[in-house]
């Protein structure tokens, strides 16, 4: 397996689509940073939330985009990137029958390709992390705090994993479909779904399954909130965003709204407006963390059974 | 099964869905011969391949391949028997030398062996000048003398080949069954010929055995089928073509 994982990590360090994806990465880096700067200046100013201001580099959206915004907007397009033709392509090649050829087991030709595409991943996500508090540390001059720092790498790590998810999807899409151009417009139009379709939905079904007649019923209300939770979770999009955002900003203590919140938590949260502590803010975002975990890990075993399951025969 | 086996099938059976590709296969391919296997599209060839491989599991009976059991020890049998599938395919970014480097990392060749055989390979197919041309550039034939050498690199007990003079000019057919023959001849090794091209096999053969919808209609060498049947009471030598047009008549 090995072998083959090098091959494709080279595959990938060779490739048009990688030098594409670096100067993407390095543009976003150098527009975040450009944005946030200013921000951070105005916020500064207005004497907020002075604790936690590297983080602030990677959250602020100014005009454009913020880093979190952006990794969960844009991120599953650099997994279908890696990973839409992953197989496909090369059974329209014929090298796929050539790899079968050779001793090695099957397993280890969808393995190699899966870790090559997330190492490129967790690489891409370290420079972006790395190039962004660099230049943050230049023109802003903040310098993170241990728990800063162990906050970006849990953030770095989620996201990985995030992108993985749709990593495996494309490499399960490339297995599924013979056309390379099939395949990666069914990825597409996932993503489009997931990202825009799903919000719309949402609305939609909380409106069916929890209509709201008057504003004045808490009940009504929270329970309406409740199911826009449970449908819009439903999404890997959302999943992500949520837990982005509790991991980067320590001063959120739960994933949910103010309205979901029972008293207590309501009491604490207005009083005790202090930030949480690293391992808090992970036990908060556990789950979701879990969850995205489990989905890429369903894509990746679902393209795994399907390949080692598939006859040769159409190969 | 028997001593001299290097590939053998007994009762092969594989299904897909009610549909046999292969029904009852009996085949044997003995220590050092060329043996021509030969049969219309879908008659299960490429099915009987695959079996060999260990890429497909039989539906029933069995396969031994150099007294492996394909089924259950494919790398092994893969490590002994090269194949060059029908449609193969290299890397078309790689050159030529790449494409054979990668082929020996994944046979874990070590590195100072690897050059010296692929330079060997390259130099017996006639590749070395373009050895260092990407493979996107090849001509067909290049292509194809390319998974030759890549056969060669590994130094294979037995070949399989399956069709591996499609789409070749006259001139690239006969390059690439001389250097077929020359290699079984002067190393010793076993070859399976998957071929449409029944005048070419003649020429190369040893044995032949003719497949049709799954089933093995006959085995042996070509003056061994010849005497069966008519022209052989009137004296007649049969030519490969006429003995497989006379299996496929019959059922017309």
């Amino acid at each position: 397996m090995g072998t083959i994982f090098r091959k494709e990590l080279g595959d990938h360090l060779n490739s048009t689509r990688f030098l594409i994806l670096f100067c993407l990465v390095l543009c976003v880096a150098l527009l975040t940073t450009n944005t946030v700067s200013l921000n951070i200046r105005e916020a500064l100013e207005e004497g907020e939330k002075e604790e936690f201001l590297f983080l602030l580099l990677f959250t602020t959206s100014g005009h454009f985009f913020s880093l979190l915004q952006f990794v969960a907007f844009f991120g599953p397009l650099i997994g279908i990137v890696m990973g839409f033709d992953a197989i496909n392509r090369e059974r329209n090649e014929g090298t796929l029958s050539m790899l079968m050829a050779q001793p090695v087991y099957r397993d280890a030709i969808i393995n190699g390709k899966f870790l090559a595409g997330l190492t490129m991943i967790a690489a891409v996500m370290v420079t972006l992390a790395l190039l962004i508090s660099g230049l943050g540390m230049i023109v802003v001059g903040v310098v993170p705090s241990a728990g800063e720092v162990a906050r970006l790498a849990i953030y770095v790590l989620l996201s990985t994993i995030y992108i993985g998810f749709w990593l495996g999807l494309a490499i399960l899409l490339s297995i599924l479909f013979r056309s390379v151009g099939t395949s990666a417009l069914a990825a597409i139009a996932f993503w489009i779904v997931v990202s825009f379709f799903v919000s719309f939905a949402t609305k939609l079904i909380a409106d069916i399954a929890a209509p709201i007649d008057t504003r004045a019923d808490v009940e009504q209300l929270a329970r309406h909130q409740r199911v826009t939770d449970y449908v819009s979770h439903v999404s890997p999009v959302n999943l992500y965003n949520d837990a982005a955002a509790v991991i980067m900003d320590p001063f959120r203590k739960t994933t949910k709204t103010f309205l979901m919140m029972g008293p207590f938590e309501r009491i604490s949260m207005l009083r005790f407006d202090s930030p949480l502590n690293v391992s808090q803010s992970l036990l908060v975002v556990a789950p979701y963390l879990i969850t995205i975990l489990a989905l890429t890990t369903i894509c990746f075993a679902l393209s795994y059974w399907i390949f080692m399951r598939q006859e040769v025969r159409s190969l | 099964m028997s001593e001299d086996g290097v590939m053998e099938t007994r009762r092969l059976v594989k299904r897909y869905g009610f549909k046999r590709a292969v029904d009852r296969l009996d085949l044997v391919v003995r220590r050092g011969e060329i043996y021509g296997f030969l049969g219309p599209n879908g008659a299960g060839k490429t099915t009987t391949i695959l079996v060999l491989l260990g890429l497909t599991e039989p539906s029933s009976g069995e396969a031994r391949v150099l007294g492996f059991d394909p089924t259950r020890q494919p790398i092994e049998v893969k490590r002994r028997v090269a194949c060059l599938p029908e449609n193969v395919g290299y890397y078309r970014d790689l050159t030529g030398r790449q494409n054979l480097r990668y082929v020996a990392q994944l046979n874990g060749l070590n590195r100072a062996e690897t050059e010296k055989r692929i330079e060997e390979a390259l130099a017996t197919v006639g590749l070395s000048e373009d050895g260092d041309r990407a493979v996107g550039g090849y001509s067909r034939g290049m292509r194809q003398r390319l998974g030759v050498a890549e056969l060669l690199m590994k130094r294979p007990e037995a070949m399989i080949l399956d069709e591996p003079t499609m789409g070749l000019d006259p001139k690239g057919i006969t390059e690439i069954l001389n250097l077929i023959r020359s290699l079984a001849k002067d190393r010793g090794i076993t070859v399976l010929l998957c071929s449409h091209m029944l005048h070419q096999v003649q020429e190369v053969c040893d044995r032949v055995g003719i497949m049709n919808q799954g089933r093995l209609v006959a085995q042996g060498t070509i003056e061994e089928l010849s005497s069966e049947g008519l022209a052989a009471e009137r004296g007649q030598r049969l030519s490969l073509h006429e003995i497989y047009m006379r299996y496929f008549r019959e059922e017309e």
